[in-house]
């Protein structure tokens, strides 16, 4: 019975240890797309790379420190009935004083010194040929600005292979966080100040981020894609957002023809653009050319974008419909207003945006 | 013995001091750290409004000069008070700490007086940094004194009544080192706020 | 023969009946204040493990909508502000309480109104703030309330009024204890009780102490700036007008900082009476135990901008911060290590203090790691607001604080209550409770390697995210299953006579050498003390037959006269009005006539100073 008993006490002793194990299981394996551990990029492998080694230290002390722990309590637990003797009365040891305080300090100071240098590489230089991106933060989405190349987009930000980008990081309310973990470490976007840092990556991709500094209701859906593009097609890229946006009478049937049904209501790109014109859309949106809006995302290529409110919802005309009939059901506290569209309009308003390509 | 039997003879303490006394300058310890970060919030914002008015445009230094010395005067009375009540002369101690007060109160109606000024001349604590900075250091400051004046009249009206005789001479050391404390605190904020401006 | 308290004359007239609430209302005993804080911690602790249990509810599947976002907004603010403030820091007074002038071998604290003072404003502010919930308007921007999100623009409503008001009410409660703590162990110390002597328990209190009463005054400041921002349009954290939303983050972690010592100290002094009782040999390294508690003290405040490493303080603050956060494990690492010598070659007693206190060991060792690599800056910028974070503070706090005072509870319960807590039920407690929280935290670490962020009500299910989320729902509601473990011991205790003995556990301390519970005064006589550990010297003395002459430990009926001081009606009266000026000041913003409320709240407070300055104190 009472050997059972101390069985069954070290078997639940040994389940911190299992779930160590198990935990650090999760190392290895496919990576999830914020795995911070699975770097995409040299910011991010910088970061890991001081954190590993620190990591496994830091394992290695827990090892050590549990297990003189356990091994105190199972070579000194008082076995059998209570006695008299007492143990030692030991009061201290000088030397292991100074042995375990100065032993940690050096340690601390091996891993400060590789910390103080990482800190300095990772701050932005104009060396090379860095491209620029101003990343504004707003309640809850993300604005992107390429000064260099006149370029204004939100929510998915595209840059080239193995070329430094440089971001400034801006708010235009409170502060968030750009956080695209494969990729780097967050920082700040503080209104009033401008944070500097930079990402670089190594292969082509989609990489996830989101804010990660609470920024009120909606800061869950404050998301974002990373879109990494061999130079080429990033060029292409930057070349085609600056051109202006779809003109519907340039499609099939100059727009009128029904891409989208909403409640059994059609839609057109052109008519959608009419409703565009007529509503308050026109005073929060950009569309290059149809309107100049500085409140909520730039609109001019909607369509090629693979996500929309904050990222949180992937891009299908459904989707769009869903968040225009009533932004604050996906969002909560959404700054874009519910209009009331009717379904027809909506159904316009959809066909015209996705065409927006 | 957990309380204090009278105010000349304290009991016993390890350290030897007043627990009331050194309830006091504990107090004011941490006082010390509200008032420096008030401080250093004023020291941070300084020149930094992005629109007037600014200290030059409000300042009288003159004037607030006078309000210094005003306050500084109370100092001096409140060491006679605390002297007279050691002494036993219960008449001088009414008198001085009716004057402390009244001092004190001068000092205070000044304040109002200069805020009234300054936001006649357009400075509120919304305007800029400068006026919510100054407001805010500056009224945190005379609220303290008015604490400081309500406890002082609490010490005449208790001596009319007999309740603070010569054995109480403690709490008036305590209110005095209370109310030396928030003069030097003025002494800081005119000299920082006042005096070395951008 | 001792005498108790005088028959109360005050300048109002006292009814006569409903003896035993008046006993509680009017007490200034500081182990009566240590139940009071006790028991209502305990409320606190339920409500806002609830707000956790609801928190995981939310986290436990991806897309789960069982919830608001507004609502856990709320809940999260909630949980951290209410653990903190409402269950973690009072449950330490409790024992600050209980113990500082037994181990001193003083009869109560310095100034008893004072501390019951204390208490009433922690109760009265702890209502305030958690009633919150009930006007709809409970804080919701995160326990540290960042600028400028805080502002009225971007928070309408009064969340963030009833938080600023509530933390400046229980702040005053704080201030005035650590003054009267400090005060009372810096002079009411029985003769020989030299400073070097003390319980580490009390070294502790006293270091705690000092933390508090210079950490408090700067978050004070914080929330007067907040306050007139958001009723006054003072621009001090307004971009807008040139203000910092930084500030916030400097002051509030300023205070921030020495907060979390202040939390952690007084389990660490637990720690250090339990392992020596239990191993039955002296703390390894006393002097350097409590002396590097007092470092931990002071270097905490060279390291609040560590949680600022992605505010863009710049390469140069970061570096001297990341160092001044790696110099602090030093002195903690230190600490882990005499407490492992100190039950190296003893004579484990494996009672169910001993449990928690190994529990605490155990999980505060993982925790302190993690924060390590906090300090690891390029790291952090990973980790930052992240769920690793979480993981961290809830290993110190939970696994740290919580387990120590848990540990504490069981230790001091005979003395407190006179009856000993079950053994078989405390086990069974200890074992749920740890397998329940590492269930719960343990995946953080992971969450947060993997990139999830704090404080989000939803996660998408792409993010792989759902599976620890799961398993640390299930272990929330393991842990919720061993606090009713608990409460049940409680209950089953309860039943049992209270025959405790003065001495159950073959302690150290003077707090052992007086009846389970202490009558009113403490000590008919005030010890002598002539070494540390005073009653395990008067022990080894006896044993080895080297006792002479007159014991001073010795508790036998003294011929003096013993004054206690009587109860008093003032201190809740005063601290009654300060949640009144607390309502009228929030929602004077809404309808002028509250400042009615806030006059009121000030005259009471008048009223209650008045008739504590004028009553008799003896």
């Amino acid at each position: 019975m009472i050997a059972r008993i101390r069985r069954l006490r070290y078997l639940l002793a040994s389940i911190p240890f299992l779930l160590i194990v198990l935990l650090a299981s999760g190392c290895i394996g496919n990576s999830n797309p914020q795995d911070s551990l699975s770097p995409a990029g040299a910011a991010a492998a910088d970061s890991k790379r001081l954190f590993y080694p620190a990591f496994w230290i830091a394992v290695a002390i827990f090892f050590l420190t549990e297990g003189a722990l356990v091994a105190a309590v199972w070579r000194f637990r008082h076995r059998g009935a209570p006695s008299d003797q007492l143990p030692k009365q030991v009061h201290g040891n000088t030397r292991l004083e100074v042995a375990w305080t100065i032993a940690p300090a050096l340690l601390l100071a091996g891993l400060a010194v590789p910390t103080i240098a990482t800190i300095f590489h990772l701050r932005p230089s104009s060396e090379g040929n860095p491209l620029n991106v101003t990343v504004i933060g707003h309640q809850w989405w993300w604005e992107f600005r390429y000064p260099d190349l006149g370029v204004v987009t939100a929510n998915e930000l595209h840059i080239p292979t193995h070329r430094r980008v440089n971001l400034l990081l801006q708010s235009e309310d409170v502060i968030h966080i750009f956080y695209v973990p494969r990729l780097a470490g967050g920082m700040d976007n503080v209104p009033g100040r401008n944070n500097t840092m930079w990402i670089e990556a190594d292969k082509e991709g989609e990489y996830q981020g989101q804010c990660t500094q609470f920024c009120g209701a909606s800061h869950a859906f404050m998301r974002f894609k990373v879109f990494a593009d061999s130079p080429q097609n990033f060029d292409a890229w930057a070349q085609h957002q600056k051109e202006g946006p779809v003109n519907p009478a340039t499609l099939p049937d100059q727009g009128n023809q029904v891409t989208y049904t909403y409640n059994g209501k059609p839609g057109t790109p052109a008519g959608g653009l009419k409703v565009f014109s007529n509503n308050a859309c026109i005073g929060c949106h950009t569309i290059t050319g149809v309107s100049n809006g500085m409140v909520g995302p730039n609109l001019t290529h909607f369509g090629e974008r693979t996500s929309l409110a904050g990222a949180s919802l992937t891009n299908t005309p459904d989707n769009v419909a869903k968040w225009i009939h009533n932004p604050q059901a996906v969002k909560p506290e959404a700054k874009m207003p519910n209009l009331h569209l009717s379904d027809e309009e909506i159904a316009n308003l959809v066909a015209y945006l996705e065409s927006l390509k | 013995m957990a309380t204090e039997v009278s105010a000349t003879h304290a009991a016993h303490t390890s350290t030897g001091y007043d627990s009331r006394k050194l309830f006091m300058w504990t107090f004011l310890g941490s006082d010390c750290l509200f008032f420096g970060a008030l401080i250093a919030t004023y020291i941070l914002y300084r020149g930094r409004s992005l629109t007037g008015p600014y200290p030059k445009d409000v300042f009288n230094i003159p004037y607030t000069s006078v309000s210094t010395f005003v306050l500084l005067m109370s100092s001096l009375t409140m060491v006679l008070t605390l002297s007279a009540i050691q002494r036993g002369d219960m008449r001088a101690f009414r008198v001085w700490t009716l004057a402390t007060a009244l001092l004190g109160c001068v000092f205070l109606g000044g304040q109002a007086f200069e805020f009234t000024d300054f936001v006649a001349k357009g400075l509120r604590p919304s305007t800029n940094l400068f006026g919510s900075s100054f407001f805010v250091l500056t009224g945190t400051h005379g609220t303290h004194v008015g604490i400081g004046v309500i406890m002082l009249l609490s010490l005449f009206g208790f001596s009319l009544t007999g309740r603070i005789r010569q054995e109480s001479a403690i709490y008036v050391e305590m209110i005095g080192l209370y109310w030396h404390f928030v003069d030097i605190v003025w002494i800081v904020i005119f000299t920082l706020v006042y005096l070395t401006r951008v | 023969m001792a005498t108790i308290a005088q028959p109360y004359a005050g300048t109002y007239p006292r009814p006569s009946r409903w003896e035993v609430i008046w006993e509680w209302i009017t007490t200034v005993d500081h182990k009566k204040i240590a139940k009071l804080y006790l028991v209502t911690s305990f409320v606190f602790f339920i409500l806002a493990g609830i707000e956790a249990l609801i928190i995981r509810l939310q986290l436990a599947r991806p897309d789960e909508r069982l919830i608001s976002a507004e609502t856990y907004n709320e809940l999260f603010t909630m949980h951290g502000t209410m653990m903190i403030f409402l269950v973690v820091m009072p449950l330490g007074v409790a024992f600050f309480n209980l113990l500082v002038p037994l181990q001193i071998g003083a009869r109560d604290v310095a100034f008893p109104r004072l501390n019951a003072l204390s208490y009433w404003i922690y109760l009265f502010g702890g209502i305030l703030l958690t009633s919150s919930w009930l006007f709809e308007a409970a804080p919701n921007d995160g326990w540290f309330a960042y600028a400028n999100l805080t502002e009225k623009t971007f928070t309408p409503g009064h969340n963030l009024d009833f938080y600023y008001v509530g933390l400046q009410i229980l702040g005053i409660s704080s201030l005035i204890g650590a003054i009267n703590f400090f005060v009372t162990i810096l002079n009411m110390r029985a003769p020989g009780m030299r400073i070097m002597r003390m319980p580490p328990f009390t070294w502790m209190v006293m270091v705690t102490s000092v933390l508090l009463f210079t950490a408090l005054p700067v978050l004070a400041v914080d929330l007067i700036l907040l306050m007139f921002d958001r009723a006054y349009a003072t621009n001090f954290f307004n971009p807008a007008k040139g203000g910092e939303p930084i500030l916030w983050q400097h002051l509030f972690w300023l205070f921030g900082h020495p907060e979390v010592y202040i939390m952690i100290l007084p389990a660490f002094g637990i720690i250090s009476e339990i392992l020596p009782t239990f191993a039955r040999k002296p703390l390894f390294g006393y002097p350097v135990v409590v002396l590097s508690g007092a470092a931990i003290g002071v270097m905490g405040w060279g390291v609040w901008a560590h949680h600022m490493f992605t505010v863009g303080l710049g390469a140069a603050a970061n570096s001297a911060f990341a160092t001044t956060t790696m110099l602090i494990a030093v002195p903690t690492g230190i600490k882990i290590f005499n407490w492992i010598a100190t039950l190296w070659g003893g004579d484990l007693q494996m009672k169910t203090p001993l449990y928690f206190a190994l529990g605490f060991i155990a999980m505060f060792i993982i925790g302190g790691l993690s924060g390590v690599t906090h300090g690891i800056v390029p790291a952090d910028y990973e980790q930052h607001m992240t769920y690793y974070i979480v993981a961290h503070f809830h290993y110190v706090l939970f696994g740290g604080a919580l387990f120590a005072l848990f540990g504490g509870i069981y230790y001091w319960y005979p003395k407190l209550f006179g009856r000993m807590l079950d053994e078989t039920i405390g086990k069974w407690h200890f074992w749920l409770m740890l397998i329940g929280f590492n269930l719960t935290f343990g995946p953080f670490h992971m969450l947060g390697l993997d990139g999830m962020p704090r404080r989000i009500y939803t996660y998408a299910a792409n993010n792989g995210w759902g599976f620890w989320n799961m398993v640390s729902t299930i272990g929330a509601f393991t842990i919720a299953l061993s606090i009713l473990v608990f409460f049940w011991n409680v209950y089953v205790t309860s039943r049992k006579p209270a025959d405790a003995p003065a001495d159950p556990w073959d302690g150290r301390s003077l707090e052992w050498t007086i009846p389970s519970p202490p009558p009113e005064y403490n000590f008919a006589r005030i010890p002598v003390v002539h070494a540390r550990d005073p009653l395990w010297h008067q022990k080894l003395l006896r044993r080895y037959g080297r006792a002479t002459g007159n014991d001073p430990l010795a508790q036998e009926p003294a011929d003096e006269h013993i004054h206690m001081p009587p109860r008093s009606f003032y201190p809740i009266i005063t601290a009654l009005g300060l949640p009144l000026m607390g309502y009228g000041f929030i929602y004077q913003q809404d309808h002028k006539a509250f400042w009615a409320l806030f006059a009121a709240g000030i005259i009471v407070l008048f009223l209650g100073a008045f008739g504590w300055a004028t009553e008799p104190t003896e």
